[in-house]
């Protein structure tokens, strides 16, 4: 299908509006869909973060260069092969991508530091158990302040243990 | 669970997993299901597309393993999705239980390694071995976020404690997406909406989810058309805000949208009483004795019925059935109750005579008082 606006490109954006009770559906390339502040946000998420990727490439600077031979240790996967997936192969990749998986984490999800559960491993060390302390006190406060006393009531339990756990 | 209808399908498939049908959840005949899912990788093991058959075979192993431990899974049932049939395997796809993904289909045999662990006691389950090694998931009756939420969240506590997942600082829980990373949960609620589609409001609807940080899908998720007016709304980021905010504002945004489709069904009954109930019981005539019938076509006119129930224009019409026939007539769901592959036609025909079977199971539906119906001239008083 070709564009609506353009009538040049690929219509990858399928739009529809309803205006004064009609219902229209405008089929939009790209670059129009952008123009028209389309992000496309009702398309799976694979697409934004297609866009994202793409537009990681536009000026091709030294370090996207220096990515791209960049291979992560561990799996393997080059950051060739994760721009055209959109996919990482292991924890290792987060560590060797980082200084691009930042910007690209910010524009999908608007921040790049995750706020929520702080995962404690089999065999924690002190400060990961007092991160995960900190954040099961922020849950508890919440909790508090929710008026969900049962669940206040489950997460002091288990705050205790894990404080009397504490080597 | 228990078939109060009696059910007609013999053999039938097990009814796993679908403890979500029936109707007992706030809001369920709006709010059909109440999905929540957390993405978790093993430290150590490579993930998503660098995950070799053994690192998949490890990963299985360590889940298994670890079952019997977690009391969350307590007589958890371990499917090994590569030994199941292509129906079989398509069973699953249609109880959503399973992804796409996970399943394969469409000439693409699943991964080695792909297993689902469907809990017993609770409703929580784990497809192994999917774009990333574990997708923990609750799916409930109804609008219920908040404890989907909390069934889930002791799961992975649980499990959390026996295998190792990866998880950095700054980006939390590590997926191999970087659309799922932080959190890792996606919370979803698959809502009819029939009237705000009928009155055209549903595109403003849409739209401004996006503007609230939610997005929708059909009603098989991602990449799914939408059918019979069923919209799968859930939260469009999973990194920068707690697991509690990302649900409680679902929840939020959802019981906003609800309210939506309630002010437009009294718009609906105000301004186009007669249409609507038209409309309504043509859908119940045609389900009720139609003799063929395509999935499609089905959807279409459930969603009317499912709209008479909900507003009770179709008297004594329970919304349960109406979700039954929603998986039950799905394709492979009556190829199983059959027994074999069916062609096209021979499906639309069983998926016809089931429809029948389940609505005259419920009784007669006759108009009484509050409709508009007025008695037939066939039905002579007296």
């Amino acid at each position: 299908m070709i564009c609506d606006n353009c009538g040049a490109a690929e219509a990858v954006i399928h739009l529809t509006q309803i205006v004064d009770n009609e219902m229209k559906t405008l089929h939009l390339c790209q670059a129009c869909g952008a123009d028209k502040g389309v992000q496309g946000s009702s398309a799976p998420p694979s697409l934004p973060l297609t866009d994202f990727l793409a537009q990681m490439g536009k000026p091709p600077s030294a370090s996207t260069a220096v990515a791209t031979r960049n291979r992560c240790s561990f799996c393997g996967l080059s950051f060739k092969q994760f721009r055209e997936s959109g996919r990482l192969g292991c924890s290792h990749c987060w560590t060797t991508f980082d200084s691009h998986l930042s910007g690209l984490v910010r524009r999908i999800h608007g921040s790049n530091q995750h706020v929520g559960k702080v995962y404690l491993s089999p065999d924690p060390s002190v400060t990961e158990r007092e991160k995960k302390l900190e954040a099961m006190r922020r849950r508890l406060q919440r909790a508090v302040e929710l008026e969900d006393f049962e669940r206040a009531a489950e997460l002091r339990d288990e705050i205790r243990t894990l404080e009397t756990e504490r080597p | 669970m228990t078939d109060s209808s009696g059910s007609p399908l013999s053999p039938a498939p097990e009814d796993v997993g679908l403890d979500w049908l029936d109707a007992s959840g706030e809001h369920a005949d709006i709010a059909l299901s109440t999905r929540v899912r957390l993405a978790r990788n093993l430290q150590g093991f490579p993930f998503g597309p660098q995950a070799g058959d053994p690192d998949r075979a490890s990963v299985l192993d360590r889940i298994r393993s670890a079952i019997s431990r977690v009391s969350s899974l307590e007589g958890a049932q371990v499917t090994d999705v590569t030994e199941l049939s292509p129906r079989a395997r398509r069973l699953l796809l249609e109880r959503r239980l399973a992804s796409r993904e996970l399943v394969g289909g469409e000439g693409r045999k699943p991964n080695p390694g792909a297993a689902l662990v469907v809990g017993r006691r609770r409703p929580v389950s784990i497809m192994v071995n999917e774009e990333d090694h574990l997708r923990l998931q609750t799916l409930g009756s109804g609008l219920r976020v908040d404890e989907a939420w909390h069934a889930l969240d002791t799961l992975d506590e649980e499990l959390g404690r026996e295998v190792p997942y990866a998880f950095h600082p700054r980006y939390g829980f590590l997926t191999s997406c970087p659309t799922n990373v932080g959190s890792g949960l996606r919370a979803s609620v698959l809502l009819h909406l029939p009237a705000l589609v009928l009155t055209k409001e549903i595109g403003k609807v849409l739209q401004g989810l996006a503007q609230v940080g939610l997005t929708f899908r059909g009603l098989y998720g991602e990449g799914s058309e939408v059918v019979g007016n069923f919209f799968q709304l859930s939260n469009q980021t999973t990194l920068g805000k707690s697991e509690e905010d990302l649900v409680d504002h679902l929840d939020r945004i959802v019981r906003q949208v609800i309210e939506y489709e309630t002010r437009a069904r009294e718009v609906l009954l105000r301004d186009a009483a007669g249409v609507t109930e038209d409309k309504i019981w043509r859908g119940y005539g045609l389900l009720r004795y139609a003799r063929s019938l395509s999935f499609e076509e089905l959807m279409n006119l459930l969603s009317g019925v499912r709209l008479g129930a909900s507003l009770k224009l179709l008297p004594g019409l329970r919304v349960y059935p109406l979700n039954k026939i929603m998986i039950f007539a799905q394709p492979a769901h009556l190829a199983e109750a059959v027994g074999r592959e069916l062609s096209a036609s021979e499906e639309d025909v069983h998926r016809a005579a089931y429809v029948r079977r389940i609505l005259a199971s419920e009784g007669e539906v006759t108009p009484d008082g509050g409709s508009a119906e007025r008695p037939s001239s066939s039905d002579p008083t007296g």
